[in-house]
């Protein structure tokens, strides 16, 4: 493991009473990809803020390359920001914008023309160095605020919400461009967003915040397959969570009964958290596309194959949603609350690649 | 960073207004109340306070009658055409008093324009006398003030969203309800304005149009009775803090805000004076509803009738052709004002260049236009970022002292800073001069830089930090230059309103030290010659391109 280029040790943050950070430990190693991620309110802006020096915190410390900037003004940091408006400077030209940290930071004019030049280059925008930011489009516009923050390589690149004004093509297109950049320059990028396949797709690590708090710290994989809470499991990705209770426990497999499934022996299912044991009350987590659909009547005539439970459920919606066909059913599992849809199951969501056979390739005039 | 603005207004608002009203209740043996007997016990002073009552009622009600389709068509247009018909209104809000006053003592006169061409179309055997009558002096105020009127209601018609009206429209609401905080506030600020009028009613009224401010005149220049015109300071007062009083009773100050912050009433009065003001809203709304019912609409163009674009574009030519006609008078060869001008010549102009008098009064008029204009920028900036920047309680109490010089009926400042000037001996300085004008302008210095703040995106100031500039290179390539036009359009209102002050500078200078606006006013005091008329035509222009440069900028400043 490398030197921690960003070390974040108890800090925390109150507005009157709303604590709007919890005290919160992270550490950030050289040349990773981390994104905040959350629902709003949750306390990344903050904690980006704070690591940014843009608000004081109340308590903590905050280490860059081991030198503690907690108190520090943002100028002294060696960061670098992104902002979800872009922030470009309105009446400074393209090249002017870019230049400006380089001024701030007395490089030679010459060299300045020279680096500027390659960060233009870098986001493939060397046409437009004499324009101002308004004749841009917003794609182009967060380009050159990317250009403008890698100009002078800080160590720390912060990114709140970059993407966020852009549509979903555009913005699927600077993901890309995010990830050649971070690929090319190696810097540390601390991202913050809301959108979790945003941050699936971009993050070396993601941490989870919930409340003020981190839920979970870990890779994508982690975050996805191992959750360690019902709300990590509920906010990434769509997810069936039923209640179940632990019959045995045999290294990182457990058996599980579920009320109105059928099965004598219980489902199995596996298990990375080491509080689970026998006759604990759990939760399990099913995600759409592992549900398979069988046709008919299933009734007894076994049902169940070699460990494979079987829930039986009415199908209420079909939603093709491109790439991926959802189905969404009614169950006869009672999960929730008690009296929650008076005696109606758990809704259920299945997923799988839409498929139909006739349109493997289709022709078009034009 | 509020020091400033509190230093000044304290030293020269609060100290001197408060000298002035303490004289009123002080005799020779301390406390008296002599001065108000006299007051009250002669018919004539309580007559000119009906008189003034009586005009100002009758100029607010035709004021805002004849502002309101113009106002109303503002808020409805957009784009070239809002900025043309808003640039003729600004030029009429911008130019002197004294200059569109001036235009009607031309027009009206005996031998005036309208009299010349009455007889020339053998309508009338012998000139009516126009002048120095009542109706004389209602029509030039009501032309003098209803620039003033559409502002007022536009400022608050815009602050309304967008939106709301179409919304309020779906819900069944008629059209017009909707500006009815607008004309409310637009009729307050036209009252309390023409309470301390004397320009126009000194010029075109006779003996029986005399207004109370004028009375303060005689009684500082002629009778020198300090006493006494503090005394009726203190009426002038009185009556315009019982209509704000009223006002805020009945409809709420908080309307009037506007743009000018998000003051908060807090408290919600119930009770019969709300309802009261609720019931003469309502009644005033039917009333605007009709109106408007009866004009006729124009298919296609939501709510724009041709005959409200006719009506429109009459009032702006009532409001534009008097100061526009001073033009080709100026340039007559014969040697009167007469009508129709005859030849061309430039012997007026050349008669103002070869005046001592006149030239040092535009030199000192620049002069003090200036200082004024830096030094209220100075002071009130800092205020303004404070207003709009700062955490601090008790915003909206800061807000109301800032506008204070603007409420304060400026006759009862210029008479207390005056007395003020006499006793330290800056009677006749450029300093006192420029610093009683700082006052005055910088409530508007405050009020264009909180907008131009508020719509200064901070986050700009953010990314300049975290790309490593340090506070003041922030502030010095970031922050100003964008503010940068904010901050001189600003300078120019400041200036503008320094350069066309009369009432201050009628006790505070004269002679050499002269500024324009008293030159022009002692001139026409005197007699009327095309002299005026040239420098009338010199103002104007001047005028017009202070406003088109100083709205260029504005637009620009608003546009990033």
């Amino acid at each position: 493991m490398t030197v921690a280029n960003l070390q974040v040790s108890g800090l925390s943050k109150r507005y009157g009473d709303f604590v709007a950070l919890a005290p919160t430990d992270l550490d950030v190693a050289q040349g990773e990809f981390l994104t905040l991620l959350g629902p709003s309110g949750s306390g990344k802006t903050t904690l980006l803020s704070l690591i940014a020096g843009l608000s004081q915190p109340d308590a903590g410390a905050i280490r860059i390359n081991g030198t503690d900037v907690t108190y520090g003004a943002p100028y002294e940091r060696d960061i670098g920001m992104v902002f979800q408006n872009y922030a470009l400077f309105p009446h400074m030209t393209v090249a002017e914008n870019i230049a400006f940290p380089l001024q701030m930071r007395r490089t030679d004019a010459q060299a300045a023309r020279k680096m500027v030049m390659n960060a233009l280059e870098m986001v493939h925008l060397p046409h437009v160095a004499e324009r101002y930011p308004r004749e841009l489009s917003g794609g182009q516009q967060q380009r050159i605020a990317l250009a403008r923050c890698m100009v002078y390589r800080p160590s720390i690149i912060l990114m709140d919400e970059p993407l966020g004004a852009l549509d979903k093509k555009l913005r699927d297109h600077m993901q890309l461009e995010i990830k050649r950049i971070h690929r090319e320059l190696g810097t540390t990028i601390v991202y913050v967003t809301h959108d979790q396949e945003e941050a699936m797709t971009m993050s070396d690590r993601i941490c989870l915040m919930n409340a003020g708090e981190i839920a979970q710290l870990g890779t994508p994989d982690d975050l996805y397959f191992r959750p360690s809470s019902v709300f990590v499991a509920d906010f990434l990705g769509e997810s069936n969570l039923l209640d179940a209770t632990v019959l045995e426990r045999a290294g990182d497999q457990v058996r599980v009964a579920m009320p109105g499934v059928e099965g004598a022996q219980g489902a199995s299912a596996m298990v990375y958290d080491p509080m689970v044991e026998p006759g604990r009350a759990v939760k399990l987590l099913l995600r759409p596309q592992n549900l398979h659909i069988h046709d008919g009547a299933v009734g007894g005539d076994g049902a169940h194959r070699d460990g494979v439970a079987t829930i039986s459920a009415k199908l209420t919606d079909i939603m093709v949603t491109g790439g991926m066909t959802k189905l969404y059913l009614q169950s006869s599992v009672m999960g929730g609350a008690v009296g929650e849809g008076g005696g109606v199951g758990k809704s259920l969501v299945a997923s799988f690649p839409t498929h139909r056979r006739a349109d493997d390739a289709v022709a078009i005039a034009g | 960073m509020a020091a400033p603005i509190v230093i000044l207004l304290a030293v020269m608002l609060i100290y001197p207004v408060g000298q002035l009203l303490l004289l009123s209740i002080r005799g020779e043996s301390g406390f008296t109340l002599a001065e108000y007997q006299r007051l009250f016990a002669s018919s004539v002073y309580v007559e000119v306070l009906l008189i003034t009552l009586k005009v100002s009622l009758y100029t607010t009600f035709f004021a805002v009658l004849t502002g309101y389709p113009i106002a109303y068509r503002l808020s409805t247009l957009s784009g070239a055409r809002k900025q043309r018909l808003l640039f003729w209104l600004l030029l009429s809000f911008w130019t002197s008093f004294l200059v569109r006053t001036f235009a009607w003592v031309v027009l009206l006169g005996r031998n005036g324009v309208i009299n010349r061409t009455l007889l020339d179309l053998g309508l009338i055997d012998a000139p009516l006398s126009l002048l120095y009558s009542f109706p004389a002096v209602l029509l030039g105020m009501v032309h003098a003030l209803m620039p003033l009127a559409v502002l007022t209601m536009l400022s608050v018609m815009e602050n309304i969203d967008r939106r709301l009206p179409s919304a309020a429209s779906t819900l069944g609401a008629r059209p017009g309800t909707l500006s009815l905080p607008g004309v409310a506030a637009g009729a307050l600020m036209v009252f309390v304005t023409s309470i301390g009028f004397f320009i126009t009613p000194t010029l075109l009224g006779g003996r029986h149009d005399t207004m109370i401010t004028q009375l303060i005149i005689d009684q500082v220049m002629q009778a020198l009775n300090w006493g006494f015109a503090g005394a009726i300071s203190v009426l002038l007062l009185a009556v315009v803090l019982v209509v704000f009083f009223v006002y805020d009773r009945l409809v709420g100050l908080s309307t009037m805000a506007g743009g000018a912050g998000d003051v908060k009433t807090g408290k919600r009065r119930g009770g019969w004076s709300r309802a009261l003001g609720e019931t003469v809203l309502s009644a005033l709304g039917r009333a605007t509803d009709l109106l408007l019912r009866a004009m006729p609409r124009h298919k296609g163009e939501q709510g724009d009738g041709r005959v409200l674009r006719a009506i429109v574009v009459l009032l702006v030519v009532f409001l534009a052709a008097p100061a526009l006609l001073m033009i080709p008078m100026s340039f007559d060869s014969a040697s009167g004002l007469a009508w129709p001008p005859k030849g061309f010549s430039l012997q007026w102009y050349q008669q103002i260049w070869d005046s001592p008098l006149w030239m040092q009064a535009v030199t000192r008029s620049m002069l003090v236009g200036i200082g004024a204009g830096l030094l209220s920028m100075l002071i009130g900036t800092p205020a303004a970022f404070l207003l709009v920047r700062g955490g601090m309680r008790g915003k909206s109490a800061m807000l109301a002292f800032v506008l204070a010089p603007i409420v304060v009926p400026r006759m009862i400042l210029a008479v207390g800073v005056f007395y003020f000037f006499a006793k330290i001996g800056l009677v006749g300085s450029s300093v006192g001069l420029t610093l009683a004008h700082t006052v005055v302008a910088v409530p508007y210095v405050v009020i264009t830089m909180m907008a131009v703040l508020r719509n200064y995106d901070t986050r700009l100031d953010l990314a300049a930090y975290s790309l490593g500039a340090r506070p003041w290179a922030t502030l010095r390539r970031v922050t100003f230059p964008i503010l940068g036009a904010g901050l001189l359009s600003s300078f120019l209102f400041a200036f503008a309103t320094s350069f066309d002050e009369l009432t201050i500078a009628l006790f505070t200078s004269g002679g050499l030290s002269t500024t324009l606006p008293k030159q022009f006013w002692d001139e026409i005091t005197m007699q009327i010659s095309p002299v005026i008329a040239a420098v009338s035509t010199c103002l104007f222009l001047f005028i017009a391109a202070l406003i088109w440069v100083a709205e260029r900028l504005r637009r620009r400043s608003l546009a990033t």
